[in-house]
This record gives C-alpha cells, sequence and structure tokens, in this order.
C-alpha cells in the first residue's frame, strides 16, 4: 500500500493529464450512477470529451453489502476526441466491500482506489467473501489507496442540517462526488445548480446535499491529497452549442424530431420493458409536440395500437427490448403484408429469456433480419453511439414513411444508458421526411364505372403503395393480411399473384441500397492488410483499436455500417477489397454470417457476450492475431 | 363530426363490390344485411367509418362494408383499434369478432379495451364454436360439449362473455341474437351511439358446426318464454302473457317466478345506468346454458371518462401550458455548453 504523502507547497497545484478513466462503484442504494451522472455532465459542461458505461444490476435493491448488488458507473473523460469509455480504469471508487472485490480486476495497475473506509467493518466484509480486511494486509499493494471515512464524515458534515441521521448517510455519495471533483479540478457550479433544481422543494435536504459536496471537495484540499490533483484541459471541438445525452434520449428525440420533420403526430405503443423504458417515459413528457404514448396492455397490444394509429395517419413507433420483439413478430409481418409505416425500436440486452435484462448484447440482429413467418423482409437501422441514436431515429422513420413499411432500429443497452457529448443541430438543417396521402380516386370500377381508391397502387420508383387514410371522402378501401392482388388489394389466392407480391415486397425493401449512403471506408484504404466491419455500438472500441494498431505501423482499415437491410450498395465491393475481413460483434457472429452468406467472402468473427461492450485492447488483439493468421 | 352535413345514403352505399363468402345459411349473413341497413341512419359518413378485426369467419366483416377497414391478425382487434381510436377520435371505429376471436386468442386485448373505455363498438358473435378451423370447441362452448378436439366431451368451463365484460368494467354491456333484426340493430345503435367502449354479445348460428345452438332460445316459437327482455326502468318480465318475472331474493341472488305468486311490486326494475355492474352481473349470470329463460337488452350503460377524450384533453393541456413544442428549445433542455 502507498501512503498518500502530503508535498508542501502544491496544494492546488493539479498536474496536467490528457485522459482520466474513473470508475464510481458502491451498493445499489449507494447512488453511484447518479454520482457518475453527475461527474459526467460537469465534465461535459467544462468541454471534455467524455463517454460512460453505466452497470448496474437488474434487482432494484438488491440485498445490501452483497457482491452481486453492486452498481458502477465508468466514466472516461479527456482532452482530445474519444470514443469509448476506456478499458481499465485508472480511479476506482469504492463505496463498500462489494465494490472492492467485484471490481478490482478491472483496475489497470498501480490505479488509485478511494476507498470508504467505514463500510469495511466485519459484517460487510464477510458478505463481500472478504476472510480478513483487504485494507489492513498486503493484497492491495501495487495500488495507490486513499482512506476515506466518508460516511461519518458526511454525518459530520450535514449536522447543521438538521437532516435525521439515515438521510444525512444518504449524502455520502455527494461527498465522494465532491472529493473527486477537487481531484480532477471540476468546476463546482453545475453539481451545485443541480442539487439546488432537484432538491429545492426540500430546502434540509438540498442543504445537507450542498453541505456533503462541500465537504468532499474541501476534504481533498485539506487532508493532505495534494500530489492526486490532475486537471484535464477542454477537448478540441467544433464550435457550437453541446449537451451531454445518453442513447435513448437522443433516440426519442430522434422520434419527436421525425414527427416535426414528416409533419405528422407521433404515436407511441409500448409496454415496460428494460433496457427500453426510457423512451416511453421521455416520448410522454412531451404531449405538448402532440405526441401520444399509449402503454399498453403487453407487447403485441403495443405495436398492435401503433399500427392502429399508422393507419389512422400517424407515426407509428412502438419500443421495446428482444423479448418483446419476438412478441411483436406476428404483428410485423402484418405490417410488412399491409405496408404501412411503423418504427420497432429494439434496445438490445442479454438473451435469450430474460438473459441480462440490465446488461448489453446484440445479439439480435439475426431475429431483427429472418425472425418473422412467411417471406418477410424489412429495413434495419442501426445507432452506433449515444448521440447517433438520434440521427438512426430519423433515418429509421424516414425510410418507414417514404416506403410504406415497418422498419427495425436496433441500438443496446450500452447505447441507450452511455452518454456523450453531443453538438446540437439546427433542427433547419434536418431532412424533410414528409410522405403524401391519397386524395384522390386512382382507378375506376370497371362493373360500376365509379371512381375508387387502389390502396396496392404502386410509385414505380420506390414500389411503396398509395396511402389513403380513414376520414377521406371517396377513397375507402379494405386491407388485411390475407394475400391480396396487387393494386385492388381484394383478396388473391393466385399462385401467381403470391409469388409476384412475394417479389415485390423483397425488391421494395432491396431497392431502398439505391437510397442510403455507400458505406465509408476510413484507414489504410488503398492497402490495408485488414478490414474491420462493425455494426452498433462496437463502433467506439473498433475506431480506438485501428487508429492504436495503425499508430504500431499495420495496416488497417475500418467500414461500419448503419443499414443493416439492405446493405449499402458497394459493400461487397468494399468487402473484396480487402484480403481479410473481420467482424467484432457483441454475438456470436451475426453479421459475419449475413457478409459470408451474401457476398461469399471469409468474413472472421470476434465474439464478445459477457453483458458488457468490447474494449479497443481486446479488438487490438483480435486485429493483430488475424494480421497473423496465414491465409 | 355533428356539424358535418352528413349526405343520405341506403344499403346500397354501405355495401362494398366483393362477394360474401361465409357459408350459405350462416347467422353471418343477418348480422351483416343489419349492420349495412342499420348505418344509412346512424347520421354517419362512410369515410369516417373504420371496421377492423381480427381472424375468424365473422373477421371477414370488414371487406363486405364500404368503409375503411382493416382485416388483422388472431385477436389482436381490440388492441389495434385502440390504437386507431386515440390516434383519430373523429372516427367512428368498430371492432367485429368471435368468441374464440375476441374471448381466446384476444381476451387480454379485450377486457383492457374495455377498462380503458376507448370509445370503440365492439360485435362479438358468439357461435360458442371454432368454424374457420372446422368445429374445435371454443372458449364459450358448454362443458362436456363433444367436438373434433374434445370427443369426449370438452373439459373447459366456458366463459360467460357478458360477465367477463362487466368484471372488466364495460360501460357498455348488451346482448342480441341473429333472427331478430330490429333488436340486433336497436342494440348496436345504443351501442355505437355509447361514447365508450361498447360490447354487443349476438348469439350466432353456425349451421355447419354448432347447428341450432341457441334454437332453444331464439325461434319465434321459444322466444317469449326463453328470452327475457331488458328494458331501462321497466320491470323485467318475460312469458307470452308477462306472466313471469325475476326477483332478487332475500340471499342477494336472481330468480325467475311467476308474477302472480309475488305480486307485481316484487318484480326487479331494470336499471341500466346503476354505477355499480352487481345488478348487471346477476343478470349475466341468470342463465348457466342456453336451456334456462336467458336475458337479452342493454344490461348496462353509464357514462364515464372516454380514454380518447381524456388523451386528448392532456395533450391540449400540455400545449396551453408550454405552447406548441418547440423541437430547438428541446434540444436544448438540458445542460448545454457552448464551444
Amino acid at each position: 500500500m502507498t501512503d498518500v504523502q502530503a508535498r508542501p507547497g502544491t496544494s492546488g497545484n493539479a498536474e496536467q493529464v490528457d485522459h482520466v478513466v474513473i470508475r464510481f462503484a458502491g451498493d445499489s442504494g449507494d447512488g453511484m450512477q447518479l454520482t457518475g451522472e453527475r461527474f459526467t455532465t460537469a465534465s461535459a459542461v467544462f468541454g471534455n470529451d467524455l463517454a460512460t458505461l453505466p452497470d448496474f444490476p437488474a434487482e432494484i435493491r438488491a440485498p445490501t453489502g452483497t457482491i452481486f448488488g453492486v452498481s458502477a458507473f465508468q466514466v472516461q473523460i479527456a482532452d482530445h476526441d474519444i470514443t469509448n469509455p476506456g478499458d481499465a480504469p485508472s480511479v476506482l471508487v469504492c463505496m463498500n466491500p462489494a465494490a472492492l472485490a467485484s471490481e478490482l480486476d478491472r483496475l489497470e495497475p498501480g490505479g488509485t482506489i478511494i476507498v470508504n473506509s467505514d463500510e469495511f467493518d466485519e459484517r460487510n466484509l464477510t458478505k463481500a467473501g472478504y476472510t480478513e480486511n483487504p485494507l489492513e494486509n498486503d493484497s492491495l499493494a501495487g495500488y495507490k489507496v486513499i482512506l476515506v471515512a466518508m460516511t461519518s464524515l458526511t454525518k459530520e458534515a450535514v449536522k447543521e442540517s438538521g437532516v435525521k441521521s439515515r438521510d444525512a448517510e444518504r449524502s455520502k455519495n455527494l461527498f465522494a462526488l465532491g472529493l473527486v471533483s477537487w481531484m480532477y479540478t471540476r468546476p463546482l457550479d453545475t453539481t451545485l445548480t443541480w442539487i439546488k433544481e432537484k432538491f429545492g422543494k426540500n430546502e434540509m435536504v438540498m442543504n445537507a446535499n450542498i453541505m456533503a459536496f462541500k465537504a468532499g471537495h474541501a476534504y481533498g484540499e485539506t487532508a493532505e491529497l495534494a500530489g492526486n490533483r490532475y486537471s484535464i484541459k477542454p477537448a478540441p471541438q467544433k464550435p457550437g452549442v453541446y449537451t451531454s445525452i445518453n442513447g435513448n434520449t437522443a433516440l426519442a428525440w430522434g422520434l419527436v424530431a421525425a414527427g416535426q420533420l414528416a409533419k405528422l403526430p407521433v404515436f407511441l405503443g409500448s409496454y415496460p420493458i428494460t433496457p427500453a423504458s426510457d423512451i416511453l417515459h421521455e416520448l410522454a413528457k412531451h404531449k405538448s409536440f402532440g405526441i401520444r404514448t399509449l402503454q399498453a396492455e403487453d407487447e403485441i397490444a403495443g405495436i398492435g395500437a401503433a399500427l392502429g394509429a399508422a393507419f389512422g395517419g400517424h407515426l407509428a413507433v412502438t419500443a421495446t427490448s428482444g423479448p418483446g420483439v419476438a412478441l411483436k413478430s406476428e404483428t410485423m409481418s402484418l405490417a410488412i403484408s399491409l405496408e404501412l409505416p411503423m418504427v420497432i425500436v429494439d434496445i438490445q440486452r442479454g438473451g435469450p429469456s430474460t438473459g441480462l435484462p440490465t446488461k448489453t448484447e446484440a445479439a439480435d440482429l439475426m431475429m431483427a433480419m429472418y425472425g418473422r413467418h412467411g417471406e418477410a423482409p424489412l429495413p434495419i437501422v442501426a445507432s452506433y453511439s449515444p448521440s447517433q441514436c438520434f440521427d438512426a431515429a430519423i433515418e429509421a422513420c424516414r425510410i418507414a414513411l417514404k416506403y410504406r413499411t415497418p422498419v427495425i432500429l436496433l441500438s443496446d443497452g450500452y447505447l441507450a444508458n452511455g452518454s456523450e457529448p453531443w453538438l446540437i443541430p439546427d433542427p433547419s438543417t434536418l431532412p424533410d421526411i414528409s410522405t403524401t396521402f391519397a386524395t384522390e380516386p386512382n382507378h375506376v370500377n370497371e362493373t360500376t364505372g365509379e371512381p375508387e381508391h387502389w390502396p396496392y397502387v404502386r410509385d414505380p420508383e420506390t414500389l411503396a403503395r398509395s396511402w389513403a387514410l380513414p376520414g377521406t371522402p371517396g377513397l375507402m378501401h379494405r386491407i388485411g393480411g390475407i394475400e391480396k392482388e396487387d393494386g385492388s388489394g381484394n383478396i388473391s389466392y393466385t399462385p401467381e399473384n403470391h409469388s409476384h407480391m412475394v417479389d415485390t415486397r423483397a425488391a421494395k425493401v432491396a431497392g431502398i441500397a439505391k437510397d442510403i449512403p455507400e458505406v465509408a471506408v476510413t484507414g489504410d484504404v488503398a492497402d490495408a492488410d485488414l478490414l474491420v466491419l462493425g455494426w452498433g455500438s462496437t463502433w467506439g472500441a473498433i475506431v480506438t483499436a485501428v487508429d492504436r494498431r495503425r499508430a504500431k505501423g499495420r495496416k488497417v482499415a475500418q467500414a461500419h455500417l448503419t443499414h443493416l437491410n439492405p446493405f449499402p450498395a458497394n459493400l461487397g465491393e468494399v468487402l473484396k477489397r480487402y484480403p481479410k475481413v473481420l467482424v467484432p460483434e457483441m454475438n456470436t457472429g451475426h453479421l459475419a454470417k449475413l457478409v459470408r452468406a451474401e457476398f461469399l467472402v471469409d468474413a472472421r468473427t470476434v465474439s464478445k457476450v459477457r453483458g458488457v461492450p468490447f474494449t479497443a485492447a481486446e479488438i487490438e488483439v483480435a486485429i493483430e492475431a488475424e494480421l497473423e493468421r496465414k491465409l | 363530426m355533428t356539424d358535418v352535413q352528413v349526405p343520405l345514403t341506403s344499403r346500397k352505399d354501405w355495401q362494398s363490390d366483393q362477394e360474401v363468402r361465409w357459408c350459405p345459411g350462416c347467422g353471418d349473413y343477418s348480422i351483416l344485411t343489419a349492420v349495412q341497413l342499420l348505418m344509412p341512419e346512424l347520421g354517419v359518413n362512410r369515410e369516417n367509418t373504420v371496421f377492423v378485426s381480427g381472424i375468424g369467419c365473422a373477421a371477414r366483416f370488414p371487406y363486405y362494408m364500404n368503409t375503411y377497414g382493416m382485416h388483422s391478425i388472431h385477436g389482436r382487434a381490440p388492441a389495434i383499434a385502440t390504437g386507431l381510436a386515440v390516434a383519430r377520435p373523429d372516427l367512428d371505429v368498430w371492432v367485429v369478432g368471435g368468441d374464440g376471436d375476441l374471448l381466446s386468442i384476444g381476451g387480454n386485448h379485450l377486457i383492457h379495451a374495455l377498462r380503458r373505455n376507448v370509445n370503440l363498438t365492439i360485435l362479438m358473435f358468439n357461435n360458442q364454436i371454432y368454424g374457420l378451423t372446422k368445429g374445435q370447441f371454443s372458449p364459450t362452448s358448454a362443458l362436456g360439449k363433444v367436438t373434433k378436439s374434445s370427443p369426449m366431451g370438452s373439459l373447459d368451463a366456458p366463459f360467460n362473455p357478458l360477465a367477463v365484460a362487466l368484471g372488466a368494467g364495460a360501460t357498455f354491456v348488451a346482448r342480441t341474437h341473429d333472427m331478430d333484426r330490429p333488436h340486433m340493430q336497436e342494440m348496436m345503435r345504443r351501442a355505437h351511439d355509447h361514447k365508450g367502449a361498447a360490447f354487443v354479445e349476438i348469439f350466432q348460428n353456425c349451421n355447419v358446426f354448432n347447428d341450432g345452438q341457441f334454437e332453444t332460445l331464439t325461434t319465434r316459437a321459444n322466444r317469449d318464454d326463453m328470452l327475457i327482455p331488458l328494458e331501462n326502468g321497466k320491470p323485467v318480465r318475460f312469458g307470452k302473457e308477462k306472466e313471469k318475472g325475476v326477483i332478487i331474493s332475500s340471499d342477494g341472488a336472481a330468480h325467475i317466478v311467476n308474477v302472480a305468486d309475488v305480486g307485481e311490486d316484487a318484480i326487479l326494475i331494470h336499471d341500466e345506468a346503476r354505477p355499480e355492474p352487481g345488478l348487471a352481473f346477476m343478470l349475466a349470470h341468470l342463465a348457466s346454458s342456453v336451456n334456462e329463460p336467458t336475458p337479452v337488452g342493454v344490461f348496462r350503460a353509464v357514462q364515464t371518462i372516454e380514454y380518447a377524450d381524456a388523451n386528448a384533453k392532456q395533450l391540449a393541456a400540455a400545449q396551453e401550458r408550454s405552447g406548441a413544442g418547440d423541437l430547438s428549445a428541446l434540444l436544448h433542455s438540458l445542460p448545454t455548453w457552448e464551444v
């Protein structure tokens, strides 16, 4: 154990570093997510680039002090452009023994551990599985350990506020936040403003939190922790106004924006499910945009209600996770048959079944692609970073409306809860995704000579069918899940027509390739020995891994897909350009199988299904191994 | 849409050009006729009318109406119709389904549509059998019913559809049958005019797989003695001479009695608007099979908050409070910083 020595005269001086990865860990009831989020926001407002990884258990309040009750929040802050929350943390904040036991493995060698020493009593040590106190033996040699009696210091600090002992103790996360804010020279005002807004209604609690936060900060200053103070300069960023945003908020705002851009009211039919519920919560707040949210009785009713709203001319959305997508499958097939626009949002999590509800995975790609009965193709869009969920949502809505088709939008638990700075776009720069509805008959009835509306008359360019809304005089028509005659929409069981309709629905989706950007290749575009192909949230780790390997002289190119069906028109050519193709995926190789089947390329999988995202280092190792592999 | 001029229409205007494909003699024909004849009298436009159905024989209904329509998937019509009615409160949304569609695979959606009180007119054709899959017992088939899938008799206790609806908090519940067009139309009219979810059970004969199932009740010869007409504010009496009636005895149960035995004053006065559903529930349970006198008519009709209306009010209140949504303001609503 390294003793922390004061260096006289250096108090207030901070060593300049270019980045730091901090992991806050404690009991689920310790408020670690909140602590991490506040540290993130203060850093974002300060101007650092950052990326976060919340990592919490499925239990709301797991038994106190147990390992499975540990909740953690990792954040990387930097003075330069970063794309992921960092590989190994250099600082670990441990609020109890279970947090130390559960998280120590992740810490980089020589890293700093800040420990709430008050919680290391025999009872908590036993719960965490320690037979002796790790603070009192040499098991932490090789790390820099800072012992702080956070619980008692917090209680003492907030005494004057008059809060009860239990409430006083609960402020200890703000003490920790104050201390870490001091260590990393974070400005205090962002957090203080937030405390005042959040607890303004209860002055006593507000004061206690302010006192705890300031006490933590003052502790750093006075308790001879000098030598442990760092500053990280703001990252150079494009000029503009920024906010720190997580994937689910960005996705929900993308849907709000899509409604505005399409000039259609948004309708969300949804059933609560982790990690997608925050989309329902967020949209439910924005009724002033004319957004309707219906919390349905089940997943099937969620998409059913959305489909009904789509028939009525609303921009229809349902948001769920993998188990919900499975239940919605039949209605998706109906939407494909009805050729009505709709967006199905899948915030993927570890599966199968309940799996790992709060942990991330990306193993729904095959289900999105093929998980329906019959020949039922639909477009798939995937987001690759928290803020990019905004654009991905607009793109999914654009395709749905233009081609009258359900679209699956894939995100995952990591993107959903992870945050990053986002240059707020000017709404006037966003695309117009408005669509047109039929207002006049498009056919004359052969028998009666009367004008009428044929719902399956198609735009020759897009193959999208004519869409007439209930309420439009003279265009009454019926649609259904039974196979229908192209054009009239009347029931048809003829072999030729069914074959034609199967082909037409597939051609419509395939044709979208003409309407999406070609996949861009970066890195050693001309002479790479290896192409790293990715999709979804692996982007951040892949970018860093490829950059690092290229800095070591390796010839590596990178391509990342935002459209999984159809693939970009140039993908086959891009894949065949390079001798080797490596596909890192948070599954056992879904995209690799798809590109192998589609393009006959020997794409190799690097798989991770541990409920946590890839680190850049893991992908680096895989890149090296693949480069070494004899052809 | 009350201030909109509704052009006069006839039955023909409400018929689509599609050939009706039910088995000859099916009770569905008489229900279709009743609806097509009723529509011109309801003061509604064809373009503002939507029929939504699930799967089953009854679910073909929308194809035959010259309105907007959706033939969806098994059981889901109440959910789909809920979304449509909430998104478009200006529309008249009807749900048509059979006992299998609405009480078995779609039972969950039905009860939730009813308890939400979404403005839907739900017509459930009850033939107590699965028709389209060729004759298995349904959730309303009697215990012991011998069918292809229950050769030794069904072991399933049946649902009482009206009791299910009442238990779900339905605000309008009625029963009629396919042999009495005026009564069907009166129930449909009442259901249509009800603001909220209206549930109408229609006894419907499946002449192929369950022929004559309701004959004990619905033939002209049997009606007077076997159907108990419920009329609001009037004593619950039936029989050729109205000689029989229903009383609530001191044990709290409903019983059928001879009026002469108990006196006219003892006969239950029907009150469809009672806030608590207990009386309607008791009437729903008066008959336990088609061999017992069975009430028809409006069991319950109470006005309360309608879902789409309440939803629209929340939207209006939100806009009143913070103005129409401003996208730029939303995107700047979290802490921001400028570079």
